[in-house]
């Protein structure tokens, strides 16, 4: 039954935006009958939001969609599942309170009636032995009470069983990043299997050796658009990383040259990650900025937290000398006090500073907060309007007045430049250069590779180890991304 | 046409064996707590007073924990979807005083009245998930409309159940006190609906992982009206109950089922969030806090610490469970 190649799903200029930012910028992409398409790009190329496209989860600001040959208006989550698209998502989309077979019905809504629990257990007990012989996974088992890799081995099977709904594609986000390579094997075996017998699969993975070995076509994502597609025998690694990367290595931005040598200033904090034996040291001197990169979640921002930790509390492995001041990256939830005024989310880090006897000043606070105002432009009126009052790049520029007004000589940031707008960061940029000069030490999480040429000094994070160690000449696009990248599992 | 079968099935049956020994023994125990503490309990009365575990003694001791068992049901519901119902021990009070007077009075009327209660709770559902405002809220601010309804229709205590009511209740099984009778029954029947069946598994599962139901298709919006409106009838049924045995109505008279039926849900391991609840485990902790008063009447404690003995209780058997919880996860 050798049919003409047919596109399961075609995407054609698909846009898609979160406030101001465009997390997918005309994308065209399309997926045919028997087919393994392996994607890849780095933190926030627009991969999972694709994804979510695909699977109906997220509906795109413009473009078309195309599912078996018709144009799709109002695709749903619903629609997806009927036109036998799955999804395997990063985080886990089991539910834990349910048993393996309970969960497998939540996919299937044709399973029901009298014996629905057996039928149900049936069904993916008979793809975790087809997937992974030998899994030991009982079926009447609590999802919750099973360690992270067998949930991830009943949320693949689950995705690859079939009822009613035929079975046309299935997207799997990272699937072996909780497998050993052993179990991971398996499962990039049964891709082949499933490509092979017409089914399409689109593989997303930051292990570039298997997208490699198990893809039939590679297509490339940067910057929300599709940077680069070709047959996977057309790809190597060194050729992924650079169209990952953009062609050739933008010139860095010249930044003044700092007066002192690394090693001239005292240290301010060494640490070592979790494995001890293995991994680089981490090490921020005085007046430095010191840049932890790699693929979001690899440890970076617990490292942060640890160092943070260790500043009032003794921890094994952390050496903090100084006071440390943390600017969180999720703004909303972990940054701002949104009842409170601007000034008084300023002044909070120094209230110690803004004491008249047991009591907080407002006149101290308030020409504290004025002295800030000016120091980082805060955009308003009056400082003792709400914080909510202001736009989400002057909130921040607030949380960095708070850290930078403390006595703090060590600030630490979790990507806190998310989402804010180009002029905003370039301020801060040189507000942050310019508190480096005057001493401070600053270790900056960043996922974004501009402001990492901001850095004196870069760790690369990989699986909350430290793989790379670049200093300022040595720092690149490709060098970060070839080292956060693993070689072949 | 060719039918064959694709590939070979190599592994007919694979027997799974659970990996290391301790484990199930702790998920047994962490299972059986709550049996173990009502048996603590029963064990606790017939010590101190043998004659109380007779079949007149059962029923006395155990008849107010039915109406109490279909509020700790129906508080249970919510809890499965992460909400929390704050207005149910005022709903029953509501109620009652509804059945004392217009159901008896004005049966058509009576039921009207009882059904739009359900309605309401459905609604209230409804708004919780669309407008996505905490269930606390929205539940305290039902809690006051509930309490207002029922002074309205009865500000004095009195009334009279209908009679088919009064003798449904007192309704006598030979050999086992229909209490114990009533309890298997509910429990049953609410296990079998919300643990056994298809879309139960559906409803649970919205409660623990509420992202992965919606992907798969499901509206979320309709199991949580579904799970409100259940708690709405089972909050019926426990009015109903209560006055069939009190024989009449007080607008207080549910006031305390609110706190109590939380405790049921809790001390028979349900869990707050995660949908992780259980139905026969809820029924056993209405009647385990029903007993403990009993048990504390027979050991001479005033009325006036009972309250905060049934307290010490919650608190003892919740330590048991996060150790015997704390233990699982150091060994897994």
């Amino acid at each position: 039954m050798a049919e003409p190649s047919v596109n399961i799903v075609r995407l054609a200029g698909v846009e898609k935006y979160f406030g101001a930012v465009r997390a997918l910028a005309g994308v065209d992409f399309a997926v045919d009958a028997g087919e393994c398409v392996g994607l890849v790009g780095h933190n926030g190329a627009g991969k999972s939001t694709l994804m979510h496209v695909l699977a109906g989860t997220l509906t795109p600001d413009s473009g078309q969609m195309t599912v078996d040959g018709v144009p799709r208006e109002g695709y749903s989550a619903l629609l997806a599942q009927k036109l036998g698209i799955r999804c395997v998502f990063q985080e886990l989309s089991l539910c834990p309170n349910l048993t393996v077979a309970e969960n497998a019905r939540v996919l299937h809504p044709t399973i029901a009636g009298w014996g629905w629990r057996k039928r149900a257990g049936a069904l993916i007990g008979k793809k975790l032995d087809e997937i992974f012989p030998g899994h030991g996974i009982a079926l009447d088992t609590v999802v919750g009470d099973l360690a992270i890799g067998k949930r991830q081995m009943i949320e693949v099977a689950r995705a690859f069983t079939i009822t009613k709904a035929p079975l046309h594609l299935v997207i799997l986000d990272e699937p072996t990043s909780s497998l050993d390579s052993h179990t991971a094997g398996q499962l990039l075996t049964h891709v082949r299997r499933v490509v092979a017998t017409g089914a399409s699969c689109v593989l997303i993975s930051h292990l570039l050796g298997e997208i490699l070995d198990h893809s039939d076509r590679i297509v490339v994502m940067r910057d929300g658009a599709v940077a680069a597609a070709d047959r996977a025998s057309g790809f190597d690694r060194d050729k992924l990383v650079t169209a990952m990367g953009g062609a050739a290595a933008a010139k860095m931005r010249s930044v003044q040259e700092r007066a002192a040598p690394r090693g001239s200033t005292p240290v301010r904090i060494r640490a070592r990650t979790q494995n001890r034996s293995e991994g680089i040291e981490l090490l921020a001197h005085q007046g430095e900025i010191v840049g932890l990169a790699g693929l979001s979640g690899h440890g970076q921002t617990e490292l942060l937290l640890s160092v943070f930790r260790a500043a009032t509390r003794r921890l094994p492995g952390l050496e903090v000398s100084d006071p440390v001041a943390l600017i969180a990256g999720d703004r909303q939830s972990d940054g701002i006090f949104p009842l409170w005024s601007i000034a008084e989310n300023i002044g909070i880090r120094s209230i110690a500073a803004l004491r008249r006897g047991p009591l907080i000043s407002s006149e101290l606070e308030d020409q504290f907060a004025a002295r800030w105002q000016k120091r980082v432009n805060i955009r308003t009126p009056d400082m003792h309007n709400n914080i909510l009052s202001l736009s989400g790049g002057n909130q921040q520029k607030a949380l960095f007045a708070r850290a930078l007004g403390s006595e703090a000589k060590i600030v630490l940031m979790d990507d806190p430049m998310r989402g804010v707008d180009i002029s905003t960061k370039l301020e801060v940029y040189d507000l942050i250069r310019a508190e480096a000069n005057a001493g401070r030490t600053f270790l900056w999480y960043t996922t974004e590779m501009e402001e990492l040429k901001n850095c004196d000094h870069v760790y690369v994070f990989r699986n909350s180890r430290i793989v790379a160690d670049l200093r300022r000449d040595e720092l690149s696009e490709e060098r970060v991304i070839q080292s956060s990248f693993q070689e072949a599992g | 046409m060719n039918g064959t079968p694709r590939g070979q099935d190599s592994s007919a049956n694979v027997v799974r064996i659970a990996k290391s020994g301790s484990q199930p023994t702790l998920r047994f125990l962490r299972a059986a707590l709550p049996s173990l503490s009502l048996a603590l309990v029963i064990l606790g009365i017939a010590w101190l007073n043998p004659r109380a575990m007779s079949y007149l003694g059962l029923n006395l001791m155990l008849n107010l924990g039915i109406p109490t068992a279909l509020a700790t049901i129906a508080q249970m519901f919510v809890i499965t979807v992460n909400d929390l119902d704050l207005s149910i021990g005022t709903f029953v009070s509501f109620v009652g005083c509804v059945v004392a007077t217009w159901l008896r009075d004005a049966p058509f009327l009576g039921v009207a009245v009882l059904l739009g209660g359900v309605a309401v709770y459905a609604l209230m559902g409804a708004v919780i998930y669309l407008r996505n405002v905490p269930s606390i809220v929205v539940t305290l601010g039902m809690l006051f409309v509930w309490q207002g309804l029922a002074i309205l229709i009865l500000p004095k205590p009195g009334g009279k159940p209908p009679t088919w009511l009064h003798d449904l209740m007192n309704f006598h099984v030979p050999y086992v006190p229909f209490p114990i009778v009533a309890a298997i029954v509910i429990a049953v029947l609410v296990h079998v609906g919300l643990m056994r069946t298809s879309y139960g598994a559906i409803l649970r599962g919205s409660g623990g992982n509420p992202n992965a139901i919606g992907r798969a298709g499901w509206s979320l919006l309709k199991t949580k009206i579904v799970m409100f409106a259940l708690a709405g009838v089972f909050g019926v049924f426990s009015g109903l109950a209560l006055i069939g045995l009190t024989t009449s109505a007080d607008a207080n008279i549910g006031k305390g089922y609110t706190l109590l039926s939380i405790a049921g849900v809790i001390l028979g391991g349900g869990e707050f969030v995660g949908g992780r609840v259980s139905p026969i485990g809820a029924v056993i902790g209405a009647l385990t806090l029903t007993l403990a008063g009993s048990l504390l009447n027979f050991m001479r404690i005033s009325p006036d610490w009972q309250v905060g003995a049934q307290g010490g209780i919650l608190i003892i058997v919740l330590a048991a469970r996060a150790m015997i919880n704390q233990t699982d996860r150091r060994t897994r």
